[in-house]
């Protein structure tokens, strides 16, 4: 459907890439995140058509696209977010580390643990900062007071929220500054140590401070945790992310290393879309 | 033109929903008032009047006694029922009096007309002597006799009665702490014994195994008759006591009268009262109002069983109306698969709400005391039968009933508050690993729990002034006890209970002596209204603080 572009020429797009940086190939990547002709049906309405698309580990990849092409349907496929849309029917397949996730062995709870996910809003609990970030462990059915102590600590400290709030941990979550608040809720995700974390526009709601900060948090847990991220902030994308794929109704364009892919798109549609061409 | 412009301006309109609010906030006002001023003026120390009448034959008698109301007729019609006035006059002011004495005279109000009345005197030596029977006495204090010998009179005779008054008052308090809780203690252990003896019969226990049994019931009931024996020495002694005292007192027409201490609640002078003794004596009478228990078929005395028997259903039914209606919510929101048998049970919920209270009533006398009841006397209390112990009408059954009245509106309030729960927060703790159950407990209803506190606000709100059904199944016109209390199990679900709203139906619509009720009526209806707005305003203190809790996530 998409013409392949004929001659390579370079793309004034006024996005900009960090030039430095080493590009990346997806073939040599370690795979963590796998979908094979994945449909996804709302009622009789298709809103994914035939992804493929293969996420590295320990690498941040973003998803671009204009509003409604699929980009926050098919985060929510990783950790099955969608089964809680009853009109919903999903075909093809989704692997984590070569796994499938709708096989009828996995514990849908239990995959989450694994797949963490942070929203465009921040929605922390009507609890206490520290109970927040417990939430999860206690769960577990973790309840010992200094395990707890450690863990919430650690992930604040890897949210770069600990020294704002260390303080007040027992003050409610709603007391804080709608950066502090998202912040604590990547830290509520990252207490129970999954091994993918989603984030849904997790700036869109934020003011370009609190942007920042969270972005430079995104850059430092990727070398712990493969990264998704949804944004309509190509700047962001940029920015944060070692790959990028382009999704346009309900398709996956172009998934390339993030340099290459807003330098030198090999499509048309990209190009259009990242010189703000698009429509 | 300039009528279109203001037309379309929208001003008419503001001032069509001002005028609006307005009626309506001066009705509810005006209400309020109405009752306030009526219930609190009941209170306060009238002024004694002395005056002559002089009746149609000429002969002269004095009264004294407070002056209730006046009003005004047309003279016509006061000739037509007898009495004589001259032609010119066109109207009569005529005067109710609380003249008291019934033990005298029979009545304690009496119209009179005003040209047939002497000159109004307030003679500051005439009292008021409220007492425990008959109503109150009006007259002039002559003197205090103890065992027949004078002990006081004249200048020291109103201190010495105060105290003696006093004195009797405490003996009183004695004695009825002794007849309504160490005798009711020992008969209800009494009941007890017959009961067990009953039970033996019933399980059909014979020979040496009953003889045993029945020895032993034997040798308890004795102890206890032993101690009833010495109560009621105990209480005679103090009866005897309190009769020692007799004051001597006449009437303003000169009839002399002996009137036992002991019978004498509150004796007062109130033309020599002083602003502040007359604010003494108003807030002593308020507080036997809301402490004291009802005396002469609920004309006079306190109301207290019926503000804690309301109180005590209210608390009973929100406590059974909560879970009930939160776990109903949650089912119908959260698990129920959405459809058309969903949405026909939601009707039937809501269309509860709007059900004659009445038929909750017979439903629940039907349902709940003969059936249920019924059932229960028979598994439990079997030895007691016939007498029935929950197949009857009572405080368990009433808040049942309420609670069943006001199922809809917690359902209903419930639901709407787990409907404004965002999606956002129920997945970011699905998205932790959490299931839809621990989702629910620890995180929708917490952010609920305002909506929840609404419906039972509004729920007591509704219980709270409830009379029609409580008629069948528990409320009751004098109650012999209070549903809790220092006996075992304390909380005594199967006692009929006495209601303020019911008092007030009572008081002013079955009283014999419409009269003196008819303050009482007012000043029962405020203090339905004030229990009310406490209850709610209590409520709503605790919504407002889980609200702050929650704040920006409920909104």
């Amino acid at each position: 459907m998409m013409e392949e572009k004929q001659q390579e020429t370079q793309i004034p797009s006024g996005v900009s890439v960090n030039q430095d940086r080493q590009t990346l190939n997806i073939e040599r990547e370690d795979i963590c995140i796998e979908t094979r002709g994945l449909n996804l049906y709302y009622g009789e309405d298709q809103a994914l058509k035939n992804v493929d698309l293969r996420i590295p580990r320990n690498r941040v990849t973003a998803f671009i696209g204009p509003s409604g092409c699929g980009k926050s349907t098919l985060l929510r496929c990783f950790n099955r977010m969608n089964d809680l849309i009853d009109i919903c029917s999903i075909e093809g397949e989704i692997l984590i580390d070569g796994q499938d996730i709708h096989h009828r062995n996995v514990d849908v709870a239990e995959h989450r643990r694994r797949v963490g996910m942070v929203f465009q809003k921040p929605n922390p609990f009507p609890k206490s900062i520290f109970e927040n970030v417990a939430y999860g462990l206690r769960l577990q059915g973790v309840n010992d007071r200094r395990k707890l102590s450690e863990v919430v600590e650690n992930a604040l400290r890897s949210a770069a929220l600990w020294d704002e709030v260390k303080d007040r941990l027992d003050d409610n979550a709603f007391g804080l500054s709608g950066g502090q608040q998202q912040r604590l809720v990547i830290a509520r995700a990252i207490a129970i140590e999954p091994e993918v974390i989603l984030l849904d526009e997790p700036c869109s709601a934020l003011d370009p401070i609190s942007t920042a900060k969270v972005e430079e948090l995104i850059i430092q847990l990727k070398d712990r945790y493969t990264i998704v991220i949804v944004t309509h902030n190509m700047q962001q994308a940029a920015r944060v992310s070692d790959f990028t794929a382009y999704m346009y109704m309900g398709e996956m364009v172009e998934f390339d290393d993030t340099a290459r892919l807003f330098t030198n798109p090999r499509r048309k549609a990209t190009e259009d879309y990242i010189t703000g061409r698009y429509g | 033109m300039k009528f279109r412009e203001w037309f379309k301006s929208g001003d008419p309109w503001i001032w069509l929903i001002g005028g609006a609010l307005s009626i309506s906030v001066i009705m509810v006002v005006g209400l309020l008032l109405l009752i306030a001023v009526r219930g609190f003026a009941h209170f306060w120390p009238a002024e004694l009047v002395e005056t002559t009448v002089s009746a149609v034959d000429g002969s002269e008698t004095v009264i004294l006694g407070e002056q209730v109301e006046s009003e005004t007729l047309p003279a016509h019609r006061v000739r037509e029922s007898g009495q004589l006035i001259d032609e010119e006059t066109l109207v009569v002011t005529r005067h109710l009096f609380k003249v008291g004495n019934r033990d005298l005279t029979g009545r304690d109000f009496v119209w009179h007309l005003e040209p047939a009345l002497g000159e109004w005197h307030y003679p500051e030596d005439a009292m008021m002597v409220e007492r425990r029977e008959w109503g109150n006495f009006y007259g002039y204090p002559l003197r205090l006799e103890e065992n027949g010998q004078i002990v006081a009179e004249g200048e020291n005779l109103w201190d010495e009665l105060q105290a003696r008054i006093e004195r009797a008052n405490e003996l009183h308090a004695r004695i009825q702490q002794i007849e309504r809780y160490e005798i009711g203690r020992i008969n209800s252990q009494l009941e007890e014994i017959r009961l067990e003896e009953r039970g033996l019969d019933h399980r059909g226990v014979t020979g040496a195994e009953r003889e045993a049994a029945m020895a032993d019931l034997d040798a308890r009931r004795s102890v206890l008759e032993e101690q009833y024996e010495e109560l009621r020495a105990q209480r005679n002694d103090l009866q005897e006591q309190n009769e020692r005292d007799v004051l001597h007192a006449r009437t303003a027409n000169g009839q002399k009268v002996a009137i036992k201490v002991g019978d004498i609640v509150m004796a007062s002078k109130n033309n020599a009262l002083s602003l502040a003794g007359k604010a003494g004596f108003y807030w002593h009478r308020i507080t036997d109002f809301l402490t004291g228990y009802p005396r002469e078929a609920n004309t006079e005395g306190g109301i207290f069983p019926a503000i804690f028997g309301t109180v005590v259903m209210v608390l009973i039914m929100s406590v059974l109306v909560t879970p009930f209606g939160v776990l109903a919510a949650i089912y119908l929101r959260e698990y129920a698969r959405q459809g058309p048998i969903l949405r026909m049970i939601r009707v039937s919920v809501y269309n509860l709400a709007g059900v004659p209270s009445i038929v909750f009533g017979v439903f629940g006398l039907g349902f709940f005391v003969y059936m249920l009841g019924g059932s229960i006397d028979e598994l439990f209390f079997p030895e007691r039968l016939p007498a029935p112990t929950f197949g009857t009408p009572g405080l368990f059954w009433a808040s049942l009933t309420l609670a069943l009245l006001t199922l809809p509106v917690v359902i209903v309030s419930t639901e709407e508050g787990l409907a404004r729960i965002p999606r956002t927060v129920r997945e970011g703790s699905l998205a932790l690993g959490a299931t839809k159950w621990e989702t629910l407990w620890k995180v929708v209803v917490p952010l609920s729990a305002p909506a929840m506190m609404t419906g039972l606000i509004l729920a007591v709100a509704r219980a709270a002034g409830e009379v029609a059904p409580l008629m069948l199944v528990g409320v009751v016109k004098l109650a012999p006890s209070l549903p809790v209390d220092g006996e075992f199990p304390y909380v005594h679900l199967e006692r009929k209970i006495m209601h303020l709203g019911f008092h007030i139906y009572d008081v002013g619509f079955q009283s014999p002596n419409v009269e003196a009720a008819r303050p009482l009526v007012y000043a029962t209806a405020l203090t339905l209204v004030a229990l009310i707005l406490i209850l709610n305003l209590s409520a709503i203190a605790i919504r407002n603080r889980l609200r702050e809790k929650y704040r920006s996530e409920s909104d």
